[in-house]
């Protein structure tokens, strides 16, 4: 039980823990949640862990995440564990890991990639190759992407 | 893996055994390169070049026409509905609706793919970008694999644009299949790409980059070589400063083994002397010829009974 709360508790939802201290808003545009889907969202900035001595929290009030959404979270903040939460209690926890596959979320960088054609029904779509740290494929074209070079390219 | 319907996208999607398959039967198809063996009469190759081609267009063409088929098909957009604004898919789809497997070369990397994913005929892949060429691959190991026997033990160098040749990406994922030592050669700006270093890595590939064929010359049993664009440099004066040192001369080869044997998947511009070519290291001329009987055996085996 968290001794001070700086925002209260959710009844349902989703609680989004041990996020590295500032990515907090980066696992929110990852995830596309953004103020303009009206989503009632809690973010907890550079508070106190015993075991990341700062982090973020993230509060989705209303909606559950599922295993799938989440796994994209692993690419920006490995350490995060998921809260699911129905009538203020957890009812699952677990943490992040790396997904796969990641589809749609992030565009090519490889301006000739196929998946950059207009018209094309071909949808982004990047393996993971390499876990530490996180290197991911294009699907179609094969160009590597890290992190950083994925998140300047959110779709 | 079996054969029969398969797509040819990339050179990572065939493993030894695939390939000493397909040797087998190019080795049985050169006997008919020159003359005839109907065992695709009836069936119809789509051959869809979006990009110009001369050498690997054509010897597909002649492939199918000595198996007893049909070709149909385009080099170049011009003329086609691509220029009118049609979509790739959508070309793609009317072909798959005319023929039985289809070839394709586009620009963008990753179409074949797609159209693999969109076509229920076999696709195969005539290049895509500076991603893949995969038959191109197939046709560089059979070269070696006739002349030498075997795959297995040859140090094998890479000399020119080893970052953007897509032949080169395809010959080193076909490669990594056999244990061989690879080396090479190519200024820094044109080092390998991360994703062709990686797979090296990941697949326990023997290599090593050096700047300057002279250093390892002596070592090889095979020196490919690709072209190195001008294009490719900011500084006009660094290209005109390498371009010499990535030329394969008489000089260059008279350090070497007495087998060593020149390939590159042509058109050559000037990075091989002409006095190479009546020396017993030339061997571009015969792995292009090779191209027939080999892509004979691939559509073969992608479309025979």
């Amino acid at each position: 039980m968290e001794r001070e709360l700086v925002v209260k508790k959710i009844r349902r939802g989703t609680v989004i823990d041990h996020i590295p201290a500032g990515k907090a808003l980066q696992v929110l545009r990852v995830l596309g949640i953004d103020a303009a889907d009206g989503q009632v969202v809690a973010l907890v900035m550079n508070v106190e862990s015993s075991k990341l001595g700062r982090k973020d929290i993230v509060k989705i009030e209303g909606r559950e995440l599922s295993k799938e959404e989440t796994g994209i979270i692993a690419l920006i903040a490995p350490t995060a564990t998921i809260n699911i939460i129905r009538d203020f209690q957890v009812v699952d926890k677990y943490k992040v890991s790396l997904p796969h596959i990641v589809v749609g979320r992030f565009r090519c960088s490889n301006p000739i990639c196929i998946t950059n054609m207009p018209g094309e029904p071909a949808t982004y779509r990047f393996v993971l190759v390499r876990e530490e740290p996180p290197i991911l494929s294009c699907d179609y074209c094969g160009r590597y992407h890290t992190v950083e070079e994925l998140m300047g390219s959110i779709t | 893996m079996a054969w029969r319907g398969r797509d040819v996208i990339t050179a990572l999607d065939f493993d030894r055994r695939d390939l000493e398959e397909l040797f087998e039967v190019a080795r049985e198809m050169e006997a008919y390169a020159r003359s005839r063996r109907d065992v695709l009469r009836g069936k119809v190759l789509a051959v869809a070049f979006f990009e110009p081609s001369t050498r690997t267009r054509l010897s597909f063409e002649t492939a199918m026409k000595r198996l007893g088929g049909e070709v149909v098909g385009f080099s170049g957009p011009e003329g086609t509905s691509a220029e009118k604004g049609e979509t790739f898919a959508d070309t793609i789809r009317m072909l798959d609706a005319y023929a039985d497997c289809i070839v394709v070369r586009h620009r963008a990397e990753g179409a074949a793919k797609l159209a693999a994913e969109i076509a229920e005929a076999p696709v195969i892949n005539a290049g895509d970008g500076a991603s893949n060429h995969p038959t191109q691959a197939m046709l560089d190991l059979y070269t070696m694999w006739r002349t030498f026997g075997r795959i297995d033990g040859l140090s094998i160098g890479v000399m020119g644009d080893i970052r953007h040749a897509r032949t080169v990406n395809s010959l080193i994922q076909s490669l990594s299949n056999f244990d061989v030592s690879l080396y090479l050669i190519a200024p820094e700006t044109l080092y390998p790409r991360r994703e062709v270093l990686d797979l090296m890595e990941r697949r326990s590939v023997r290599y090593v980059v050096v700047d300057n064929a002279k250093e390892v010359i002596g070592k090889l049993d095979v020196l490919y070589v690709v072209r190195i664009q001008k294009e490719r440099f900011l500084d006009p004066l660094e290209y005109e400063r390498v371009k010499g040192s990535y030329r394969v001369t008489p000089e260059l080869l008279s350090r070497g083994k007495p087998h060593l044997l020149v390939m590159h998947p042509l058109p050559r511009v000037d990075e091989i002397d002409p006095a190479v070519d009546s020396t017993p290291h030339a061997g571009y001329f015969r792995q292009a010829s090779l191209g027939v009987p080999l892509r004979m055996a691939l559509l073969y085996m992608v479309l025979g009974e």
